[in-house]
């Protein structure tokens, strides 16, 4: 299942390809990408765990960049 | 300005402040350097703050690390003013970088503002706004003038005229009326207008298109990932270059400890690759965006590094280069017959088959077609048709139709179908029926050849005589003729073999049936993508409209945003290696550093930033 999520407080872009590569070697994440200009995530993962690893993802964001939010 | 923005805008000038102050205080060393902590914690204190988080959660070699140790450093060797300056320098490049990110990217959500808030429904004879995705399918929406239609459909009450410049880049309205199939994201101009929704909103051009622009940053260019990777060693190597630096000089150059741990800062400093994470992927995502305001949708930032190389293009016949309808363009007459006699009876003969020839026909004759006037039909398999008019036997069809009826006939020469008429035995004359070549078909071909298109084949299943009226007619370099739909796929795999490595081929097709070649070729291109699904699925590029000038376009905005990303690459790289370098024979100060370092990041934001300029403009 492919979902986009939009993002808020992101600021380095650096920071946004560092959280992509993160992200994507969570478990159950097929692909994920960042688009630091539209600030939107989308997330290709297996549907009944996405809300586990958006928490993982909101850890790894929160970590990187402290105000980064991913919007719900 | 953010919130945030202004906050830091305001400790720039209250540090600012406070630091020419303390370079005008008389004071020992060490109240100087209890006085340069003030304005130094003012501007600094977030950075010390994210580096200290950042070490505890494993992420070293990051830029608010680097600016840490940099001007820690400076104050250890005692350069104190420097350390202040550095950092307020910093902050400043970075408050410029924020403030130019955030531009970009208001102007390309603008760019992009095609997406409808709302729906209007009639609900109990009120007219309620609701949101887009609660509108089923077959459910009747309200547009009224001035809003966008949020949803495709067909028009069931009501005539207006729509801006559709937001999806094809043209400028022309189009009329609409009741029947008339309209597409989302158009702006209805002027009557209010009642629409039965034809697909859900998700599923809806407008829909589509956002997404698929969105999405294009999931196929990054070679060089998007060029920089990603580049990106990766880049920090770690200069890092590690500067600890070594720093013990190695004092041997080497026979410098004191302090000069060489202070290149050495300086290297730090210049470690972010930030100038090129950015403004590369802002360029191409520019260029896409850009590309989309022009009616030219582009899946991704590979594609569009592909079309700058483009060398060779390959198209389909009907429907790209000819308008893909036939119509009857010329009428010759014989043994004193009238034009309308002519078309009459050819139309009445052909009245009963679906072929598109006979449709030309019957829009030529443009009447209601009285059947009872008609017997006796009999389709003459790869001649033609017989039909008694009127009680006059008539014949319809190919030259080999004359012959084997032996008529005697004038053999009439031109590009096209040509359909002979005999009224009882008799010569009456011919109909030539044409797929029109599209206007400004020619020019389109020529800018092609201009921009530096080496070779252009067309692909039909016509015949020889008439491909290559249309190929000589446009300056088409070579043609395949006679071929079968499934024939197309090998056509364009030979084309394939025959080229370089470096030349890239792309097909440009309408979109429809010839999806297989356009996923073989290297770009597929599909024109008239506007209300086809099909033709957005298969493609790579989508030309939203059907005009061949549109292609030059894509060409061109993709160049430019090549030159872009490459002018930001070599600037960038060359300004850090440049600035490296004099650092490590202390030529260049930490000031130079934080230049090469944001200042950098800023310029190639404003370069990027041209492409969507550019656009916006227009």
């Amino acid at each position: 299942m492919k979902k986009v999520f939009k993002m808020q407080d992101l600021e380095c872009a650096h920071c946004a390809g560092k959280m992509e590569d993160a992200i994507n070697k969570l478990d159950g994440v097929e692909k994920a990408t960042i688009n630091f200009m539209a600030m939107k995530l989308t997330i290709d993962a297996d549907g009944e765990r996405m809300d586990s690893i958006l928490d993982e993802a909101q850890k790894i964001c929160s970590k990187i960049e402290k105000d980064c939010v991913i919007i719900r | 300005m953010t919130k945030k923005q202004k906050k830091m805008r305001l400790r720039i000038i209250l540090s600012l402040i406070l630091y020419i102050i303390c370079l005008f205080i008389p004071a020992d060393n060490f109240i100087k350097l209890f006085l340069f902590l003030i304005p130094y914690f003012i501007i600094g204190f977030d950075v010390l703050q994210k580096a200290i988080r950042n070490i505890k959660n494993g992420q070293i070699f990051d830029e608010n690390f680097l600016m840490t140790i940099a001007t820690i450093g400076a104050f250890i060797i005692g350069e104190y003013n420097e350390g202040v300056a550095v950092m307020l320098f910093y902050q400043v490049g970075e408050l410029f970088q924020s403030y130019a990110v955030g531009k970009s990217r208001e102007s390309i959500a603008s760019l992009m503002d095609i997406r409808p808030d709302f729906a209007n429904i009639e609900h109990d004879g009120e007219i309620i706004q609701v949101d887009p995705d609660e509108v089923e399918v077959g459910q009747i929406i309200i547009v009224q003038a001035g809003e966008k239609i949020p949803i495709d459909g067909i028009v069931i009450e009501g005539s207006s005229s729509l801006d559709t410049a937001a999806l094809t880049g043209e400028s022309v309205p189009r009329d609409v009326y009741n029947g008339s199939e309209v597409i989302s994201g158009c702006i209805n101009l002027s009557g209010m207008l009642k629409i039965r929704t034809t697909k859900e909103f998700g599923e809806s051009t407008v829909s589509k298109i956002l997404d698929l622009v969105e999405n294009s940053s999931t196929k990054k260019a070679k060089t998007e990932n060029f920089v990603t990777r580049f990106a990766r060693y880049y920090t770690p190597t200069v890092v590690i270059l500067a600890a070594v630096l720093a013990i190695s000089l004092p041997f080497i150059l026979k410098i004191s400890f302090a000069d060489s741990f202070y290149r050495a800062l300086t290297f730090l400093v210049i470690s972010c690759p930030c100038a090129l994470v950015i403004s590369i992927p802002l360029s191409f995502f520019g260029g896409i965006g850009g590309a989309s305001k022009e009616g030219i949708l582009v899946k991704g930032g590979n594609y569009l590094e592909a079309l700058s190389k483009l060398k060779i293009i390959v198209f389909d016949k009907t429907g790209t280069l000819t308008k893909g309808t036939f119509e009857v363009s010329e009428i010759v007459t014989a043994n004193n017959i009238s034009n309308d006699e002519l078309i009459e009876f050819a139309a009445l003969a052909e009245s009963y088959s679906k072929h598109p020839i006979s449709s030309a026909l019957r829009n030529a004759y443009n009447k209601k077609i009285d059947y009872l006037r008609i017997s006796d039909t009999k389709e003459l398999a790869g001649l033609g048709i017989s039909a008694v008019i009127d009680g006059k036997t008539v014949l319809v069809g190919n030259e080999r139709l004359m012959k084997h009826e032996n008529i005697a006939y004038t053999s009439h020469d031109s590009y096209g179908t040509i359909v002979y008429v005999a009224i009882e035995g008799i010569y009456v004359g011919c109909i030539i029926i044409t797929d029109e070549i599209k206007p400004n078909a020619q020019n389109a071909i020529k800018n092609l050849y201009n921009l530096g298109i080496t070779k252009t084949v067309m692909l039909t299943g016509d015949n020889q005589k008439a491909a290559s009226y249309v190929a000589n007619t446009l300056g088409i370099s070579d043609m395949k003729f006679e071929l079968l739909p499934a024939d197309k796929v090998s056509a364009v795999e030979q084309i394939l073999e025959q080229k370089n490595n470096d030349e890239v081929l792309a097909f440009v097709g309408d979109g429809i049936n010839d999806a297989p070649v356009l996923s073989r070729a290297d770009i597929g291109i599909a024109m008239g993508g506007l209300g086809s699904d099909a033709a957005i699925e298969a493609a790579d590029i989508v030309l939203m409209d059907d005009k061949l000038e549109k292609l030059s376009d894509a060409i061109k905005i993709a160049r430019k945003t090549m030159l872009i990303a490459k002018e930001n690459i070599i600037f960038a790289l060359g300004c850090k290696f440049l600035v490296l370098i004099l650092g490590a024979f202390g030529y260049a100060n930490m000031w130079a550093a934080v230049f090469a370092d944001v200042g950098v990041a800023i310029i190639a934001i404003l370069n990027s930033s041209r492409m969507i300029a550019r656009i916006s403009r227009k």
